[in-house]
């Protein structure tokens, strides 16, 4: 399997299936054939523009792609299930231009392409694939916001871990799961994240619940349990 | 003064304390004594706001005692609304004021009224603002101000520098001339090392070992200033000293990191004289007057001669008495580099470095602002902007570079056609959207403090705030580590909404403070001294301890030289070490120290962290460097310096700085933090998006032009690579070096990056998760790995 000579992952069991969180911070369920990423957030820069007049480097849709197309190229999977919030709203989908449209129709032939819409990108809308609010997979369910459901994978999140390392405070997106349900990190470049302690998001895990950190060799560390709310 | 008063330019060079500023305002006082002129007639601009407080204090009252009716007022970031309101709709007749609030006044539709009756400007400490962008954007308002009235004179005050002409072109519109006004430089200063009767440690930068022979000076001195290198060293050292100060003697500490009011308290007990001592660093470098500062004590090598001899100023203002101060090495080191500058004072040698061509994120803040008053021609802002000294070389064609950027986002992807920031017609440039003033305003000032976060008591109620730390620093720690702040030892217990909380712990031993360790690096002058005082036959100068190492240094080994390069070898512990006696500063051999380690990794040397000092480099590693001189090779440094340059944190610092100031990312402001309702962006991707996707793009430009003047400091490696020419001694030993030794002890050591930080990471992890009792997953599902 292409996979197994190109990149680094994590593996980690949900519903007695095994998934495994990629350095990107996609996740790949092989059975299914499956390849999972959330928030992708295309049209950021176009957005920030239009609301603020800030003009960021405009490069983070093709930045987005281009991370997304390697991953689905090594692991060429059946299906795509984008966890919600893939655009950053209405107006910056539609203001995507013609080369991103077409890469990503490039990227959904001959595969079952799932948009799940966040709240981002509540409606529904013809990009090709299939567009649903949620989505179950055998003993899976995929979701934009968790409801803490029992194999349920979800985003909305950002989740963020920061460690300290003699002296160095090392800051990632990362992954959470607990026994239950898993909450991914934004696959999007211009995504910012939200503090694994941050009561908002601790509390939607178990106290026993393992965050694994995105970066060229995915690792797992367990949440401190301390900041519980 | 007032014989020179109709000079367009005009630069006033007095030490410090020779009442320099009221003279700079007596020829404004003789014009505005008959109450003929409205409006404004003298701007007085400071570098920091108490000072600009201070000064009307000082105007006022003569001004009412003679009757004269004359109006002065101060605006600073702390002035209410409604005064800042009314001193828009009838300025006062003098303004005492700071860069960052004259450009918020230039950024107003109304600026042309406001300055409408203009005559002077009044640069203080222009010494100090010329040493930083807060200067670049000073002198670009005043060329703005200067097109307004184009009668305006300026008048610049200083403390003595090394060149006077390079800050007199600084002040004169280009290419004005600008007369130069040198007042009696007083008495010679009575300055010696402090007699402590114990030798130096070795290394180490504290100087805790001399609190004995400080506390003795203090009890005989009215008032002493205690002056430190760096936040961290002063705290710790103010925290020995008490635990030394058996007969408490009432001493303070002030430094930038203290909260406004615990540096007001210490101030204002200074003021009325109930403090025999202040510890404290630059932070009382300028400022008031203090009146009885009879002793200044330096401890920690000076680094620099300029900024000693201003800090000596600060003791004994009155004008001709000598001003006394005592040098304290903290290192046995240092005893040379202070003899050196001891040296160097006497001969009244200053050092510093030119000023380069100014920075170009501040032209495109400066743009935005002229943006935000109103439409504007290019050729005109241009021309403008080229009055400006610092930027009297610049092209049109970066002009132009920097007006696209400030108009478009400048990429070399066409995106924002339809938000573009500044649309022009008409050969006019405006603000495509006018409510994009208030962000442009917001963001205005070229001072970067917004990685601090405040430290405060915990309690209910919200504690005492006692300071703020870096929030890099802030970061490393985990609850029930403690650090110093204000003299206070302090528990960490948690960050709540970007303030670190924390609980009073005097009975713990503190964890070092790192917080705020910008240190300078020694001057190239200051170098060279020392490099010079090495030649010497014996050093009669020297306290025994020192005098003895530098004998024995040169008889192991040898003593660096000024045009060579000194390079030794030798084993020690299991490890191969090579130590490279450079002299080009901190920061230089910080450089060259990466550059190197990437050189001998390339080599297979195998090398595996070094650590840096002003004037050496030691490397360790698995084997043996048997020929140094390859490494010094000119093209191959600069060419693993461009490689090593784009991915390093530097320049991610570098470029974050660049980008606020260009006005890319917003300036966070810590309300906005904490609401979080701000967007905000990583600047570090963004940096790598950039370099990944527009490398030409005009602020990885900038971003690298200002690491290379600053942090990177990569032109003193020229320097040191130009002295040299390829002159190098390779002594080879079987132990460390007498001068090698030190090092050994120093702080500060880098790892060799690689697989490092990704090493570190799998550790703590497995180690955390093995603490913790978790089995990851089950147990077929380990992690896998296949190199490709």
């Amino acid at each position: 399997m292409a996979i197994e000579r190109t990149m680094n992952f994590f593996e980690f069991a949900l519903q007695n299936e095994r998934l495994r969180l990629l350095s990107t911070g996609a996740l790949w369920w092989p059975k299914a054939g499956t390849l999972v990423v959330s928030d992708l957030h295309f049209g950021k820069s176009e957005r920030v523009a239009r609301r603020s007049g800030q003009m960021l480097p405009p490069y983070e849709t093709r930045d987005t792609l281009a991370r997304l197309d390697a991953d689905v190229l090594a692991t060429k999977p059946q299906r795509v299930i984008c966890l919600g919030d893939s655009f950053d709203d209405d107006a910056a989908r539609e203001g995507l231009g013609i080369a991103e449209k077409l890469w990503i129709a490039r990227m959904q032939a001959g595969r079952d392409w799932v948009w799940i819409t966040g709240n981002h990108d509540p409606a529904l809308h013809d990009l090709g694939g299939r567009s649903r609010p949620e989505l179950s997979v055998g003993p899976l369910v995929f979701r934009h916001i968790t409801t803490r459901s029992p194999g349920e994978i979800s985003g909305h999140y950002h989740p963020k871990a920061r460690l300290v390392l003699r002296g160095r405070s090392v800051s990632r997106p990362c992954c959470l799961y607990d026994g239950t349900h898993a909450i991914l990190p934004a696959y999007g470049t211009y995504t910012g994240g939200l503090d694994w302690l941050n009561p908002a998001l601790r509390s939607l895990m178990a106290e026993d619940a393992c965050a694994i950190l995105t970066g060229q060799r995915p690792c797992a560390v367990p949440v401190p349990q301390g900041a519980r709310a | 003064m007032l014989e020179q008063a109709d000079a367009n330019a005009l630069l006033l060079i007095a030490p410090t304390g020779g009442g320099k500023t009221l003279a700079g305002f007596m020829p404004s006082l003789a014009e505005l004594a008959d109450g003929m002129h409205e409006g404004l007639h003298t701007l007085y601009v400071s570098p920091l706001k108490a000072l600009a407080t201070d000064i009307r204090r000082n105007l006022t009252a003569p001004v009412t005692e003679m009757g004269l009716p004359i109006r002065i007022e101060d605006r600073s970031g702390d002035t209410t609304y409604t005064q800042k309101r009314r001193q828009r709709a009838d300025p006062p007749h003098i303004l005492l004021t700071t860069p960052e609030s004259l450009a918020l006044m230039l950024s107003y539709e109304d600026a042309p009224r406001i300055f409408a009756g203009l005559k002077r400007v009044i640069v203080d400490e222009i010494h100090a603002l010329a040493e930083s962008k807060r200067g670049d954007q000073l002198m670009l308002g005043l060329s703005r101000l200067q097109a307004l009235v184009p009668e305006l004179r300026r008048v610049g005050l200083s403390a003595t520098v090394e060149d006077p002409s390079a800050i007199a072109r600084f002040l004169a519109r280009h290419p004005d001339p600008c007369q130069i006004l040198y007042a009696d430089p007083g008495p010679a200063p009575d300055i010696a090392m402090l007699e402590t009767g114990i030798a130096p440690p070795w290394a180490g930068g504290g100087g805790r070992y001399a609190i004995p022979a400080v506390l003795d000076q203090v009890k005989r001195h009215k008032t002493t200033l205690i002056f430190h290198n760096t936040r961290a060293q002063a705290e710790l050292f103010f925290h020995d000293l008490w635990l030394q100060n058996d007969e408490a003697l009432p001493i303070g500490i002030h430094h930038g990191s203290l909260s406004r009011e615990q540096r007001a308290k210490t101030e204002e007990a200074m003021v009325n004289g109930s403090l025999r001592a202040i510890v404290c660093t630059g932070s009382l470098d300028l400022g008031i007057d203090w009146g009885d500062v009879d002793l200044v004590i330096q401890v920690g090598a000076p680094k620099n001669v300029k900024r000693l001899v201003q800090r000596i100023g600060r003791a004994n203002h009155r004008y001709n008495a000598p001003s006394k101060a005592l040098l304290v090495p903290a290192n046995r080191f240092e005893v040379v580099e202070c003899v050196a500058a001891l040296e160097a004072v006497k001969e009244r040698d200053l050092d510093g470095d030119p000023r380069g061509p100014g920075p170009r994120d501040v032209l495109c803040q400066h743009i935005l602002i002229r943006a935000a008053s109103g439409p504007f021609r290019a050729e005109e802002l241009y021309a403008e902007v080229k009055t400006v000294g610092g930027y009297a070389d610049l092209s049109r064609g970066a002009f132009d570079r920097c007006l696209d950027f400030v108009a478009t986002g400048g990429y070399a992807l066409r995106a924002y056609d339809q938000w573009q920031r500044l649309i022009e017609r008409d050969g006019l440039w405006s603000l495509r959207d006018p409510r994009g003033t208030q962000r442009i305003r917001q963001n205005v000032g070229t001072i970067m403090d917004t990685d601090l976060v405040k430290v405060r008591l915990k309690n209910r109620r919200g504690g005492t705030p006692l300071g703020e730390v870096e929030e890099g620093f802030a970061a490393t720690l985990t609850p029930g580590d403690t650090f110093l702040i204000g003299g206070e030892i302090v528990r960490y217990e948690n960050l709540r909404e970007m303030v670190v909380e924390v609980t009073r712990r005097p009975e713990k031993p503190p964890k070092i403070a790192t917080f705020m360790g910008t240190k300078f690096a020694t001057s190239t002058q200051l170098s060279r001294r020392i490099l010079q005082m090495f030649g010497q036959e014996d050093w009669p100068e020297l306290p025994d301890a020192t005098r003895d190492w530098l004998h024995l240094q040169r008889n192991k080994s040898r003593l660096p030289e000024t045009d060579r390069i000194l390079v030794e070898s030798f084993p020690f512990l299991g490890r191969e070490y090579t130590c490279v006696y450079g002299f080009a500063g901190r920061n230089a051999m910080q450089t060259l120290g990466l550059l190197m380690t990437a050189q001998m990794e390339t080599a297979g040397l195998h090398p595996l962290g070094f650590v840096s000092t002003d004037y050496a480099t030691l490397i360790w590693g698995l084997d043996r460097l048997e020929d140094p001189a390859p490494l010094f090779d000119g093209d191959d440094l600069r060419t693993a310096f461009e490689t090593w340059l784009g991915a390093n944190a530097v320049m991610k610092r570098t470029f974050k700085q660049s980008a606020v100031i260009a006005g890319l990312i917003d300036r966070q402001t810590r309300g906005q933090r904490r609401s979080g309702k701000q967007a905000t962006f990583s600047s570090d991707i963004l940096y790598d998006t950039l370099r990944r996707h527009d490398p030409g793009h005009l602020l990885l430009d900038i971003t690298r032009e200002e690491a290379l003047k600053g942090l990177v400091d990569f032109g003193r490696i020229e320097e040191l690579l130009t002295r040299t020419a390829g002159r190098i001694d390779h002594v080879v030993t079987d132990r460390p070096t007498p001068l090698a030794a030190p090092l050994f002890l120093e702080a500060g050591r880098v790892p060799v990056e690689g697989a490092g930080t990704e090493r570190l990471l799998e550790d703590e992890a497995a180690r955390l998760m093995e603490g913790a009792g978790l089995a990851i997953t089950q147990e077929d599902a380990r992690r896998w790995r296949v190199p490709f």
